[in-house]
């Protein structure tokens, strides 16, 4: 079934969400597929070890504009005969895919988690606490991904890098200005995070959590209360209210585990909680839980995560 | 300024989860209804504040059956002007999408506002199939807009920063944290509410083309393994070795 895959490689290297959303797209589709991208990231070659035969960029287009990507992703998809337009669940995902779905009248699958079985697709409803599946009965399906959802699967292959020759015309949304965030790692697409919420008494406490999220290669969140007292900025806020995470290691310090809370964070693989309360509701949804006080217990994950690094 | 809310019904969030008719459909039974959280902290709350500076009006408009009335009084008592119900059961995006698009089709309005997702369907389509019917620009995840005169500049948190972004109205506008504050409604807004009109209008013609089959509840966690705080360490080691993520 002849399939495409839009993804974002603006920026200065492949990002692993769009080689999860190329691996996915492949494995649908049984075959080589065509991914589309814009913009000038260098090496898309390289897309070609995670199932895509060839790449279409439309080059020198930078834009943060849905329509103009929308009418590449269609022009395409109508070039390739498409049936399966696969995009990832991302800011520029979420401006295009539900608007290409629109224009196709196709039916879409906002936030898939797993490759389809039969023609049911399983995704995440209710903030996480349940699943369903989704069955399209639409000529054309758009699938969009969730970030961690699939291995990216590595092979030798290269892919042609072909450029877009159609008109995109004119954006009508400019991006004016980036303000680039700190150094740490963007929360949706971290693999450890560590999370911290209003057992940690004030913002100026924050320090240790910020030391071991970095000896871990994590990336930090925290609970909405967090957040709504300005302790920590807001897109570090995750939950039902906030952003739903799925990372490999979710590790909370100091948060009660309210359903909200839960909501945003139980797709991890593996929960640690530490909480000096020992009924503290969020044990009842970790793999690995620390009776304690947070001040106590931060200096030894500290240190053993230093003992962590020195040897491997 | 003509402006635009989408709003939608969702179980509140402490509403216990169950499926019935064989995990085809979602246990309503003793279940109460609130406005989606986003919808109405951020995109109804940031609305009333542009028309409060700006002049105007805030028209809610929500897709469902006669049952979605109590939550759209809610959105009314918190401010909006006027809300449109149209009749008819949401099935699928497309579908919502399609019947907000022909009501809202030739109206003028200069802002469409919606809450980034829901929190039941989690979906984050219905805005963006809106914006591609009424052939409108539309940026997702905003977490602040400010418009001055026919402009509007956006902000929004992506991976590895945030993005200011400048579009001329008409827009349409998905909302996330940060866009505004939360309102509670005061008695006076909702005495106000009941007077307020809720105009149904039919439904139109539209597309199924997603439909969901059944539902599932995520498998039970099993034990959670308890290290003694004296030996915290253990925990990083264990992520190491025996978890294997980290
Ligand atoms: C509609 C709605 C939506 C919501 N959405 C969200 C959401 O998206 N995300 C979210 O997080 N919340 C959300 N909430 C709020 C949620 O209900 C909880 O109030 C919130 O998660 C609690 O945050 P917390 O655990 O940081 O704080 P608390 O509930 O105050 O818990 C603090 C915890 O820290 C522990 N503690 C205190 N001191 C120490 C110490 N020294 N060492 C170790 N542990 C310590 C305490 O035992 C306690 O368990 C929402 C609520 C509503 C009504």
């Amino acid at each position: 079934m002849s399939t495409i895959v839009f993804i974002d490689t603006r920026g200065k290297k492949i990002p692993k969400a769009a080689t999860e959303a190329v691996t996915y797209a492949h494995q649908l589709s049984g075959g080589p597929v065509t991914a589309v991208t814009f913009g000038d990231a260098t090496g898309l070659e390289a897309l070609g070890a995670y199932g895509a035969g060839k790449v279409v960029v439309a080059r020198g287009v930078n834009t943060v504009d849905g329509q103009q990507l929308t009418k590449l992703v269609v022009d395409v998809a109508s070039d390739q005969d498409a049936k399966n337009v696969v995009c990832m669940h991302d800011a520029t995902g979420r401006s295009v895919a539900p608007r290409v779905a629109a224009r196709l009248k196709a039916g879409h699958v906002a936030g898939a988690i797993a490759l389809p079985e039969g023609d049911l697709i399983k995704r995440n409803v209710f903030s996480g606490k349940a699943r369903s599946w989704v069955k399209v009965s639409s000529p054309v399906r758009v699938i969009s991904l969730m970030p961690n959802s699939i291995a990216p699967e590595q092979g030798e292959r290269t892919a042609t890098v072909e450029e877009y020759s159609g008109d995109l015309g004119e954006p009508r949304i400019a991006l004016k200005e980036v303000r680039k965030a700190g150094e740490g790692i963007p929360l949706p697409e971290a693999e450890i995070v560590v999370s911290a919420g209003r057992g940690m008494k004030g913002p100026e406490n924050w320090g240790p959590i910020e030391e071991l999220a970095r000896l871990l290669g994590a990336a930090t969140a925290c609970s909405r209360p967090v957040a709504d007292m300005h302790w920590r900025p807001h897109h570090e806020h995750v939950g039902q209210t906030g952003i739903a995470i799925r990372p490999n290691c979710y590790i909370a310090i100091g948060i009660s585990g309210a359903i909200q809370h839960l909501a945003g964070v139980n797709q991890s693989k593996v929960i640690a909680v530490i909480n000096k309360d020992p009924e503290a509701p969020f044990f009842k949804a970790a793999d690995y839980g620390i009776v304690g006080d947070a001040f106590e217990v931060l200096p030894k994950l500290i240190e053993a995560a230093k003992k962590l690094n020195a040897e491997h | 300024m003509k402006i635009l809310v989408l709003i939608s019904q969702v179980p509140d969030t402490t509403a216990r989860i169950a499926f019935t008719n064989d995990n085809t459909s979602y246990d309503t039974s003793g279940v109460q209804f609130i406005v989606n959280p986003y919808d109405e902290w951020y995109a109804l709350v940031r609305g009333l504040e542009l028309k409060e500076a700006n002049g105007g009006s805030v028209t809610t408009v929500t897709v469902g059956t006669a049952d979605t009335e109590p939550t759209i009084r809610k959105a009314l008592a918190i401010g909006a002007d006027e809300a449109v119900r149209i009749d008819v059961a949401p099935v699928d995006a497309l579908q919502v999408a399609e019947q907000i698009a022909a009501f809202a089709t030739d109206k003028g309005y200069d802002l469409v506002l919606a809450g980034k997702e829901t929190i039941d369907y989690n979906g984050s389509q219905v805005a963006g199939m809106v914006a591609e019917l009424l052939d409108l620009p539309y940026v997702p995840l905003a977490s602040k807009l400010d418009i001055a005169g026919a402009t509007a500049t956006v902000e929004r948190d992506v991976a590895g920063g945030v993005e200011v972004l400048e579009v001329q109205l008409p827009l349409v506008v998905s909302a996330s944290k940060g866009m505004a504050e939360q309102r509670i409604p005061n008695m006076r807004g909702i005495m106000a509410a009941r007077t307020k009109p809720l105009n149904v209008v039919p439904a139109a013609e539209a597309d199924h083309v997603a439909a969901t089959a059944r539902f599932e509840l995520p498998p039970p966690k099993g034990t959670c393994k308890m290290i003694p705080a004296e030996d915290a360490g253990q925990l990083i080691e264990l992520l190491h070795s025996e978890a294997k993520v980290i």
